[in-house]
């Protein structure tokens, strides 16, 4: 489904070309995003590292970003495949496996994150109504500023 | 021995080449981790079953943590007598006992070799001699104490009691979180490019908080002007600080050009992640705990977690963050721990920076090893005080950490 595919490409694109402004778009106004780790999921525990519920809290995390944190300046690069796709009448099942480079300003770069992505999108929107974000490792190195 | 002096002003400073030395790192190791001090463990809810186990480290020695079949809790060297393998590779789970992979010497779950594989050899050839002595390698033992649901253990026969140990000024505040049974939401790792030290010195500097962190501050979740306080212990190794709920309604940041307060057009559209139940029924808001050498205790609102500092290097350590709630918690207060859960962690709005700031700490002093950190808010003693404005605590750790390693 080239739909789902774009939303994905278009998602990975904003954050990596620093557009974080536009990264609470891509979720329905009450939509889910949150971010967890393989092992924490394997053992039925529910805690998050990153978790917003609704465009709001969303937006609360760009303008905490930008206006708040203090962080090294640094860029992602996504790479997004394997897509999967499930079509349903309201919504639409994706899950796709994502690596994470991060490059600093000094041009370090290394392979900051991989996992999968779990999405539930709207049919009508097209529009993540929940992305859940499995990180592999257990391990983040320094500080995770940017959403994956 | 160490070739290394203080510098002659003393407590008020302390030189790089502690956050730099290889020499140092070692010798700490032997020092102070396998010293006279207690070390965290774990959760005793993460080895609730008879049987449990769990991997952890203490320093740099690799640890396994196990509750027997009645219900002991032992620790010991992940480490086998024979060739020295990891005798447990997984991080947790339940076993009869420990098989090492490599030649299937096993031990029981206080670390006790039960059997060596064919150390008879087989029909009559082979094995061990019966004057052959391989306990003599055995996996060191920790004595283990588990105190309100954390599991303390040590190496030194030296050691004080755990409570002892803490002592009174810093056990209490203790107690005050760990009030029920815990439950483990789950856990992290965040890999800190510097020494072990400067995370723990950064725990303990009470002064920085509302300064580096601008989420803090911004929306009056703790600023210095709020009542709170600091406990130091006798010794200094431990600390504990706190932060009452009262909202702050002065500009004293303002007034002082802070660029924590300057963003005044930031505000949170969904401030709800922030509402803090008194569940502790003491008003307060934020309490910072910890306990030398790697153990920190958090409340940041009704988050709660134990924080593990592991050392891989002079320049490199893990921080094994592990949230918990407790076990009667309802279905709203562990949404609100779960939110919440965003303030703290890799991500956490206000525990994101402590990463970047200690690693500029080590690129910074990278070409000075002879010079020193300032040391001087609040004078130059150690001690409690109702005044976040100082580094008693600091200094504190650096009392400590120079009276283990005799500097």
């Amino acid at each position: 489904m080239k739909e789902v595919e774009n939303l994905h490409a278009r998602y990975a694109h904003a954050l990596d070309d620093d557009r974080l402004e536009d990264w609470p778009n891509f979720f329905t106004e009450r939509g889910v995003y949150r971010i967890a780790t393989a092992e924490n999921e394997a053992r039925g525990l529910p805690l998050p590292v990153v978790y917003c519920e609704g465009r709001p809290m969303l937006r609360d995390r760009v303008q905490s970003l930008r206006h708040a944190n203090i962080y090294e300046p640094q860029r992602y690069r996504h790479v997004i495949s394997s897509v999967l796709i499930e079509e349903g009448k309201d919504f639409i099942k994706s899950a796709s496996s994502f690596l994470v480079v991060r490059i600093m300003e000094n041009g370090e770069t290394m392979l900051f994150a991989s996992g999968r992505y779990q999405d539930r999108i709207s049919v009508k929107e097209m529009l993540y109504e929940e992305r859940v974000v499995i990180c592999d490792s257990r391990r983040f190195d320094t500080l995770l500023a940017i959403p994956l | 021995m160490l070739e290394r002096s203080w510098p002659s002003e003393g407590a008020t400073r302390v030189p790089y080449w502690v956050y730099q030395d290889e020499a140092v790192y070692a010798e700490e190791q032997r020092r102070i981790f396998h010293g006279p001090t207690w070390s965290y463990l774990c959760l005793e809810a993460e080895i609730a079953e008879p049987q449990s186990f769990v991997t952890t480290f203490v320093g740099e020695m690799p640890v396994v943590v196990a509750r027997d079949a009645s219900g002991g809790i032992h620790a010991f060297e992940n480490r086998c007598a024979h060739r020295g393998a990891l005798i447990c590779m997984q991080a947790r789970g339940k076993a009869e006992r420990f098989s090492c992979i490599y030649h299937n010497w096993t031990y029981d779950h206080a670390g006790n070799l039960l059997n060596v594989a064919f150390r008879k050899g087989i029909a009559g050839k082979g094995g061990m001699s019966p004057e052959a002595k391989p306990e003599t390698q055995a996996p060191k033992q920790f004595k283990v104490h588990a105190f309100q649901g954390l599991v303390f253990g040590t190496l030194s026969k030296e050691a004080p009691s755990f409570e002892e140990y803490v002592g009174p000024e810093v056990l209490p505040r203790l107690k005050r979180v760990l009030v029920k049974p815990l439950k483990v939401l789950g856990c992290y790792t965040q890999v800190l490019p510097n020494n072990w030290k400067l995370y723990m010195d950064n725990v303990k500097d009470t002064y920085h908080a509302s300064l580096l962190h601008v989420f803090f501050t911004r929306f009056r979740i703790n600023r210095l002007t709020q009542q709170g306080g600091v406990f130091v212990s006798q010794d200094g190794a431990h600390h504990c600080t706190y932060t009452k709920m009262v909202e702050d309604k002065g500009d004293a940041y303002e007034k002082d050009g802070m660029r924590s307060a300057s963003s005044q057009a930031f505000k949170l559209e969904s401030p709800e992640m922030l509402h803090q139940v008194d569940e502790l029924g003491d008003g307060v808001s934020i309490q910072i705990l910890s306990l030398f050498p790697g153990f920190v205790l958090h409340q940041i609102r009704n988050s709660l977690a134990a924080r593990q500092i592991v050392p891989k290097g002079v320049d490199r350590t893990e921080l094994h963050w592990t949230l918990f709630g407790f076990a009667d918690d309802d279905e709203a207060m562990t949404r609100r721990r779960l939110l919440q859960a965003n303030l703290v962690g890799p991500a956490g709005y206000i525990s994101m920076e402590d990463g970047a700031a200690t690693g500029f700490v080590q690129r910074g002093v990278a070409a000075s090893p002879d010079r020193a950190s300032v040391i001087e808010m609040g004078g130059d003693k150690v001690g409690s005080g109702d005044s976040r404005i100082t580094e008693t605590a600091v200094r504190g750790l650096w009392k400590a950490w120079r009276s283990h390693m005799d500097l």
